[in-house]
Order: C-alpha cells, then structure tokens, then sequence
C-alpha cells in the first residue's frame, strides 16, 4: 500500500527536501480538479474513508467565507511511490482558476517545481489552461499533461492527447490518462509526479526567504499567510518581517494544511504550510511577498512581487439609499480578504451615495459584487464598467480617468487606454465569427495556429474597453457556448476616443456619460436617447433627451408631456384604497431623483444601466418583497 | 344623516373587464338559477340593516353586480325597511343600477311604486364591435327604449354610464357614442377611462397580446371630447367622471366624495362614519353565513388618523370643480402646485386651488405631487 500513516510520514521542519514533491493542478473550471484532488486526498489516506465526502477542498472553502474554517490552499500529502519504493511529501498548491488573476497564479506556480495540466478529454484544453500552462512553462515547472474523465462515453482521449503532446512538446504516449471519479490511473499519477518534477533545491543556512503564494482573512485567527520556504528555515513565536513593507510580525503559528490546519515546529526549505501573525488585514500579507527573518533578515527579495492594479473600474451603488454604510461596512470587510479591491466614495446625482471601485478584471468585478449582495443581503447597481484612460490635455498636463463623468472638459491632446493580449481558443468552424467580432471591437490580429486538427487558438490585441463591454458574452453566443477567451494587459495605446454625455433636459446624467470610440459615439448615443425614452414617465411638461461630445449633440429623442392618469370611477369601497395606493406611491417618491426639473424613478436608472442578468435578480427580489 | 349603499352582488354573466364584487348563479352554486341564489338574500341585508344607526337618510343607491336583476318588490323591502327605521329626508334620492336589457316598462313602473326616483344605466357604447370587445351582452338600442320606459314611469333623474378608451375604440367611436347618449332624454353622465383590472379576462387578453390598449393621448382627447360634448348639451362636471344638468348630480356618489357619512348593506360593501372606515366579507355565502349566524360580517376596519383624513379630503376634493380649500394646503403643499399652475394644470383662486380641463387629465399625478 503506497500511503504512509501521517504519524510514520516525515514530519514538517525535519524534512529532507530531496524527498519533497510541489506541485499544482491546472486546470479548466470543470474539468474535474475538485474531485481529482478528492482521489488524492482518499489515496494518501490523510482524509479518513470515513469523513471523505465530495469536493473535499471546495467546501471548506465555503466554510472559510462563513469564517469557520480555514482554507487548504496547499496540502500535504505523505505518499510512498510505487516506483522506487521511497517516502515522500507531495505538497498540492491550490491556484485560482480565474482570468483576472494570472499575477496570483504566477504566484502559486513560482511556489511549485511542476504542475498537473489536466483536461477533460471530451472537451480539450480551454483558454484560461493554456494561458496557465504558457506561465508556468516560463516558470520552468515540470509539466504533467493528463487527461481526466476517461470513464465518459464521449471520451476522445485519443485526440487530445494529440493536442496536448503538440502543445507541450513531449510524446502522445507521455500523456496520462485518469479518472478523478472511479480513482483509475490516480496512483500512477501520484508516482509520476514523484518521478517527474524535480526536488526543490534551497540553502539551508541561508537567511530566511519564503514565498507568499496567498493570504486569507478569517474571522477567527486574522490573517492566514500561506508560504513555500525557499531558503532558511521559519519558526513559531519568531520575529518575521514582510520585506516589501519591513514590517515586524511574531509568527504565532506555523504549521501545514492536511487538509485540516496541523500546527508544526516550523517550516525548513521547500516546504509549503500556513503562518498566523494576528493581523487582521491581507494587505500587510501581500501575495509575491518575502518573508524573511526580522534578526537575520535576506538581503534579496524573491522576485516577481507586483503591487495589484485595479484595471476595471465601476460605481457601486446601494439600491436602497439607506444602505449605504452596510456597503461600506460590507467593502471594508471585504477588502480584509481581497488585497486587489480598491475603492473610494462616489457620489452620484442619479444614483446617490456609493463607491467607485477598482477591479483586476470583470470576473473579480462579479465576485465582489455577488459577495457583496450575497453576505451582506445588498441590493446594488452597477454602472457599465470602464477602464482607466490616460487623458493628456493641450497645455501637456496629464489626467487618470477612472470615471467617465470625470473626463476633463477643455482642448484635450490624446487619449490613451489600456490595451491587452486576447487568446481564444475555439472550433476552427467559428474563425470566421470570432474574426468578425473581434474586427468589430477594434482588434488587431497578431496570429492563429491549429492546435489540433480541428481547434484554433486565434491571438488579437484589443482595448481592454472593449472586453468589458459585453465581448466574453458575444464571443459565447456566436460560438454556441465553445470558445474560451483569456486576455493580458500588455500596455496603453492611444485612441480615438471621446466622452459622451446624455443630458436630460439639457442637464448631464454622470452614470450614464461614457469614453466609447468615436465611431461609436453615434450608436452610444441614440441606444442609451431610446432606452431612457421607454424608461423615463412622461412629466406635466416635455423633455428632451439628448446625447451630446462637448456641446454637439448627436442624437435626440423626447418625452412628450402627460397628457393623461387614471380617470376611473371612485366610489366608497375605493377610497380606502386609493389612499393606500396614495401612500405607497409617496414612499415611492422618496425613491425618485430629480435631474433638474425632471423627476426619475430609481428604476429607470437601474433599468438603463442593468444587464438582462441584472434585471432577472431586480425582478426576483421584487417578488419576495411583495 | 346617514346614506345607504345597498350591494346586490349578482349578474347574469360577468363582464371581460370587470372586477366588481359580483357572482353569476352558477359561480355561487353549480347549476342554481339567480332566483335560488339571492332568495333569502334580501333578508340577510335587513338583518344588516338592524347594525346600522338610526340617523335620518338623506340617499339609498343600489349597486352591484346588477341591481334590476331584483324584482322591485323585493328592493322595495330593503327601502321600506330604512324609511320604517330610520326616516328618509323629503328630498330623499333613490338610486337603482339598470341593465338596458333587463328592465320592462312593467317592472319599471314597479320600481318607481317601491320607492326609486332615479335610475342609472349602464349603456358603456353604442359600438357593437367596442361593447363585444367590453363582453357586454346589451343590444344598444334598447339604450333608448329603456331610458324612455323610466321616464314614462316616472324616474325624475336618469344617468347612463360610458366608458371610453376600449381596445379597438377610435375617437369617432367614441364621438358617435356621446352623440347618442346626449340624443337621450338623460339629465346625468358618468364616464369612464377603461381601466386594466389584474385578474379580469381582458387584462388575460392583453398580457396574450391579443387586445392592445389606446395610448393614454387618444384617452385624454376623449375625455375631452365628452367634457365639451357634455358643456354644450348643458351638462356640467361636478366631478372628473360626471357630468349633470342643474340639480342633477348624484347626491349619493357626492356624499362619498365629501366624506358624508354612509352604511353599505351586503357583501364587500364599505362603509365611513366619522373617522371610521370599515367593509363587510366579500363573498355572498360567507357573508349570509354570518349574518344569520348572528355574527358581524365585518371584515376590518381602519380608524383614519388626523393625516389621513387630510390626504383623503385633498384626494377627494380636488376631483371636484369647488376644488380644494387653500386653508387645508400646507405651504409646502401648495408650493408643489405652483408649477402646474404656470403649466396650465391648476387654477389659483383666492381661497382655493382647482382642476383645469388639462389638470383634471392628471388629477392623480397632481394629488400625489400635493402629498408627497
């Protein structure tokens, strides 16, 4: 039986780093991680047969947002290889699967020597995998391909085993294949993971130096800081200091995940595990971070540590004006866990009192946001996410703009936005549309290659505006659901970009002024004229909706007057209820804004502003209101 | 003084567009005709009656449902039994809801000896094709044959009620309609916006796409239209849906609107005495049940709160052309209405505010302007 007891297996800070093993799983969001991982956890016996159950990993991370329990972020698994018949620690780095995050995946994978690239083989690799894939070969890890879900009937194991030999450049033979639900081929992988990557190599002697590769915030314990040592040695009730900041923290734990947290007597070289300082913000516990010793502290950082730059930028508002301190509450609470989420109060003439925020890209947008409305039960609404644009104006004075109703007024010299790299992969049947609409979005096209016989992988550059904007929506819908987008920053260029206003009764609504291309100023413009036009109920007096660059207006629409109400019968029986109708309306009054002289229901903002998936949840929490 | 509104909650078949508390036979029992469903029913709302004070009555209205499906000698109890009981002013006015289709000369003249001196008519249209569209089973001829009938009998006040803006319905439609409704020997109007009910077969009908409602533009020219067809005929509003000759307007409806007090008699009617305002059960059989019981068949009630009674005096008064006291108007509250008296909406009279044509249009954005 090649699991060790955890008693027998070599313990943490007494392990020789040639028989340590870090690695990580890459892989697509359904292709099976979570349950290969369970295979894992049975197989090395650190989880009882008895207390296994499904998703092992992903529901304590569930229980780590209620604030119970912490997060296995990296485990430890104590496994004997049926190949040479020696003990080893294989330490399993979790990385995040998102495409907002490649700098913390950089991070976790600068924590491994190798890394498991599993893909379903009735899918093949996706877009987000290969991005990670092409990290962590310039990381020089190990690569591992496997394919998973071998037991399905629509299997094509032998076609992307081809795919993934073309792509990493070894041999179709190389390419393991498993079954993370019936546990086939799981052993022989835990062996080639032995067999394969590489020891990780560090000097003993040398000053303390370990990698942050993620930071936690739980309720409990403050801030959990999950390391992997590349040098020196770490100790609990030792003095540590982050290097970045040259804060002084005590180490008041140290220990390693397996899978439940397992306090130890410290970490030496190579190993992974978790330390708890007591601080209670994961700002001081930066991701890329060095921790090192404070009495004998490196001279050299690891390298690689970025600071988080929010990229995409969004107003938060709450629904309900009167909820504006739970938000703020909600965000500072939120940004004890979250080192990337920036924001400052904003406050809207439309929407009221709220936050601007600053995100890594649109899907760290939805997480925050569903967090924020799922744990702290707010109703928000968002406007349209934009970019940050570098606005140089004629006199040479350069001005950041993360809020388009900020865009200075005056002879403006050039704009310049954020550009990125965008991957898709997709059938090749669709190159057609997918060239189309990135056409379309302003994209220039820097290559495409076959990665197997009938998949593309298509390269365009386009303004990160662009992305924002719906992209990832339309690239699935003229795709049926197949391509997968990954895209990187790669710098600003300058564009042909204007501001355009929308003026209600000559009066500019800030949550509704854009930059858009000046090609699409024209469709911006009659778009949001009409939509406002539906939204927007008729006042005692006509109103005109314009759209407007600087003071020419390019598009026009109007409300016509009132002219009628309700003009029914009132007999005894309705005048009860029509006070009542009375009343509930002027609680409904509270809700409206007035722009000038017009008066603006909530609602028509959130309408013009809300995606149909917005206007799906207003409608659900309409109904448990009434 | 106390007035009397005496519901009788049966039709012979409910209409596409109404959601009025009313029951055919067969609803309230399988296969029973409307002589089996309403034969004890006169005597549930005498035993009513005894709740009730005893202050002298200045008005009765019957209502419903359709009033007239009821022989007069059986109404004539309910009107026999207030006189008996609590006295009927000289002046009294008696008001009885007609179907055209359901009255005779014979059952007219009956009518008029139990008691009834006006009669109220619900004509709607004279379109065939808008009547259809409203499920209204009346032919509209006999609109006339039953407005003379009640003359000859000798009802000193007749109304016919319209309503305008049906799907389908243009402004000549509607311009004919009026035309023959002030053809008639008539002293009052009452019309009305159609109005979507939830719940009604018509608002079934529109959410299916079906019918399609006229645009709240075509709505306002009507109700023009009428106001000024009315003016000429000598017709006056004296309140947003009615019109009269002098000494014509409804006492009864003007007594709600100036929150007289009132009794309703019967299932799901409501009923203000001074701050009090409570209803009855809505359903006839749950409210038989009680009343032979022994029990109330009050639903609830509410105790109009000082703020209350205001919004509702504002509600109600501004739908009338005395309009409302300027003494009852914050000054915030008549600061509100400064910009629909520029507009046009409103007229500034020194000791009061009232209703333009154009203002009588948006008389409920206007309220809800005064009360926010």
């Amino acid at each position: 039986m090649p699991a060790i007891s955890i008693a027998k297996a070599p313990q943490p800070a007494s392990t020789n780093p040639a028989q340590i093993r870090n690695f990580c799983i890459i892989a697509h969001i359904d292709h099976g991680k979570s349950t290969l991982a369970d295979r894992m956890l049975q197989i090395t016996e650190v989880v009882e047969a008895r207390l296994m159950r499904a998703q092992y990993l992903d529901r304590m991370d569930i229980e780590r947002e209620r604030g119970i329990t912490i997060k296995s972020q990296a485990v430890r698994l104590p496994w004997k290889s049926g190949i040479d018949g020696q003990e080893y620690i294989l330490n399993m780095i979790d990385t995040p699967g998102h495409v907002d995050f490649t700098y913390e995946v950089s991070r976790s994978l600068a924590a491994c020597e190798g890394a498991v690239l599993l893909v379903d083989c009735a899918q093949g690799i996706e877009a987000q995998t290969l991005a990670n894939l092409y990290l962590a070969m310039e990381n020089n890890l190990t690569i591992i391909p496997v394919l998973n879900k071998i037991d399905l009937p629509n299997a094509q194991p032998d076609k992307f085993a081809a795919e993934l030999a073309g792509l990493i450049g070894c041999k179709v033979e190389d390419v393991l294949r498993v079954s993370g639900k019936t546990g086939d081929g799981v052993a022989e992988l835990l062996d080639q993971i032995v067999a394969l990557i590489p020891a990780p190599v560090g000097d003993a002697d040398a000053p303390a130096r370990a990698l942050i590769f993620d930071s936690v915030y739980d309720a409990y314990r403050g801030v959990v800081t999950y390391v992997r040592v590349v040098d020196g040695h770490l100790s609990p009730r030792e003095q540590i200091q982050m290097f970045s900041t040259g804060v002084k923290h005590e180490a008041l734990e140290i220990g390693v995940i397996s899978p439940e947290p397992l306090p130890s007597k410290g970490l030496g070289v190579g190993e992974v595990g978790y330390l708890i300082t007591g601080v209670k913000d994961v700002r001081q516990s930066r991701v890329g971070d060095t921790v090192t010793s404070f009495t004998r502290p490196t001279k050299e950082a690891l390298g690689g540590y970025k600071d988080p730059k929010p990229m995409v930028f969004s107003g938060l508002f709450p629904l309900d004006g009167a909820d504006f301190p739970v938000l703020r509450d909600a965000l500072e609470k939120l940004q004890l866990n979250d080192a990337a989420l920036v924001y400052e109060p904003e406050s809207s003439a439309a929407l009221g009192f709220g936050f601007r925020c600053g995100f890594l890209g649109l899907l760290h947008m939805e997480i925050v946001r569903e967090r924020l409305e799922r744990e702290a039960k707010l109703n928000l609404i968002s406007t349209a996410p934009n970019v940050v644009y570098q606005v140089t104006m004629e006199d040479g004075k350069v001005v950041t703009v993360t809020n388009p109703s900020e865009f200075p007024d005056g002879k403006v010299n050039k704009v310049e936005e954020p550009i990125v790299k965008a991957t898709v992969l997709a059938p090749s049947e669709f190159i057609g549309t997918i060239m189309e609409l990135c056409q379309d979005r302003r994209g220039e096209m820097l290559g495409m290659d076959y990665i197997s016989e009938d998949r593309v992988e298509i390269r365009y550059t386009l303004p990160l505006a662009e992305i924002v904007f719906d992209f990832f929506d339309q690239l699935k819908s003229r795709t049926r659901g197949y391509a997968s987008l990954d895209y990187e920053e790669i710098g600003d260029k300058e564009g042909n970009l204007v501001k355009v206003d929308i003026l209600l009764q000559g009066e500019a609504v800030d949550a509704f002024s854009a930059v858009v291309h000046r090609d699409k100023a024209y469709s911006y413009g009659v778009m949001m004229t009409g939509k406002l036009r539906e939204l927007i109920p008729r006042q005692q007096f006509e109103v005109p909706i314009q759209a407007a660059i600087g003071s020419r207006i390019i598009a026009r629409e109007s409300i016509r007057a009132i002219r009628k109400d309700v003009l029914a019968k009132c007999y005894g029986g309705d005048i009860s209820r029509k006070r009542k109708l009375l009343e509930k309306q002027k609680e409904g009054k509270k809700r409206m804004k007035m722009v000038g002289r017009v008066e603006v229901p909530q609602e028509a903002f959130v309408a013009a502003l809300a995606t149909d998936a917005d206007i799906e949840k207003i409608k659900a929490a309409r109904k448990l209101e009434n | 003084m106390l007035s009397f509104y005496v519901h009788i909650p049966y039709c012979v078949r409910r209409c596409g567009y109404c959601d009025f508390n009313t029951y055919t036979p067969s609803e309230l029992q399988d296969g029973a005709t409307l002589e089996i469903v309403s034969r004890d029913y006169i005597d549930a709302v005498l035993l009513e009656l005894e709740d009730a004070p005893t202050e002298v009555v200045p008005t009765i209205f019957f209502g419903g449902g359709t009033p007239s499906l009821i022989p007069p000698h059986d109404l004539g109890r309910v009107i026999t039994a207030i006189r008996n009981r609590n006295g009927l002013t000289d002046d009294c006015e008696i008001t009885l809801e007609a179907n055209p289709d359901s009255v005779t000369q014979e059952k007219l003249n009956g009518y008029i000896a139990a008691g009834f001196n006006r009669i109220s008519f619900g004509m709607q249209s004279n379109q065939e094709h808008v009547l259809k569209v409203l499920d209204r089973t009346h032919n509209p001829e006999n609109v006339r044959k039953a407005v003379d009938m009640a003359r000859a009998a000798g009802f000193g006040s007749i109304s016919v009620d319209l309503i305008y803006g049906a799907p389908g319905e243009s402004l000549s439609d509607w311009a004919s309609t009026v035309k023959e409704a002030l053809s008639l020997d008539i002293d009052h109007i009452s019309a009305y916006a159609l109005i979507v009910e939830e719940g009604t077969k018509l608002a079934a009908q529109i959410k299916r796409g079906e019918l399609t409602m006229p645009d709240d533009d075509l709505m306002a020219d009507m109700y023009l239209l009428v106001d000024q067809q009315c003016l000429q005929k000598g017709l006056k509003w004296y309140e947003l849906s009615n019109w009269s000759k002098p000494d014509h307007q409804c006492r009864h409806n003007i007594a709600y609107w100036k929150s007289k007090n009132w009794w309703g008699l019967g299932p799901g009617a409501h009923s203000h005495i001074d701050q009090k305002r409570f209803w009855n059960v809505k359903h006839p059989n749950a409210y038989k049940e009680k009343v032979f019981g022994g029990i109330s068949p009050i639903k609830d009630s509410e105790i109009l709160t000082d703020d209350q009674k205001k919004s509702e005096y504002i509600m109600l008064a501004i739908r009338m052309p005395e309009g409302v006291r300027k003494s009852a108007l914050s000054v915030a509250q008549y600061e509100r209405t400064m910009e629909y008296i520029k507009s046009g909406h409103v007229i500034d009279r020194p000791d009061s505010i009232a209703l333009t044509p154009q203002g009588r249009l948006i008389a409920d954005r206007l309220t809800q302007e005064m009360l926010a």
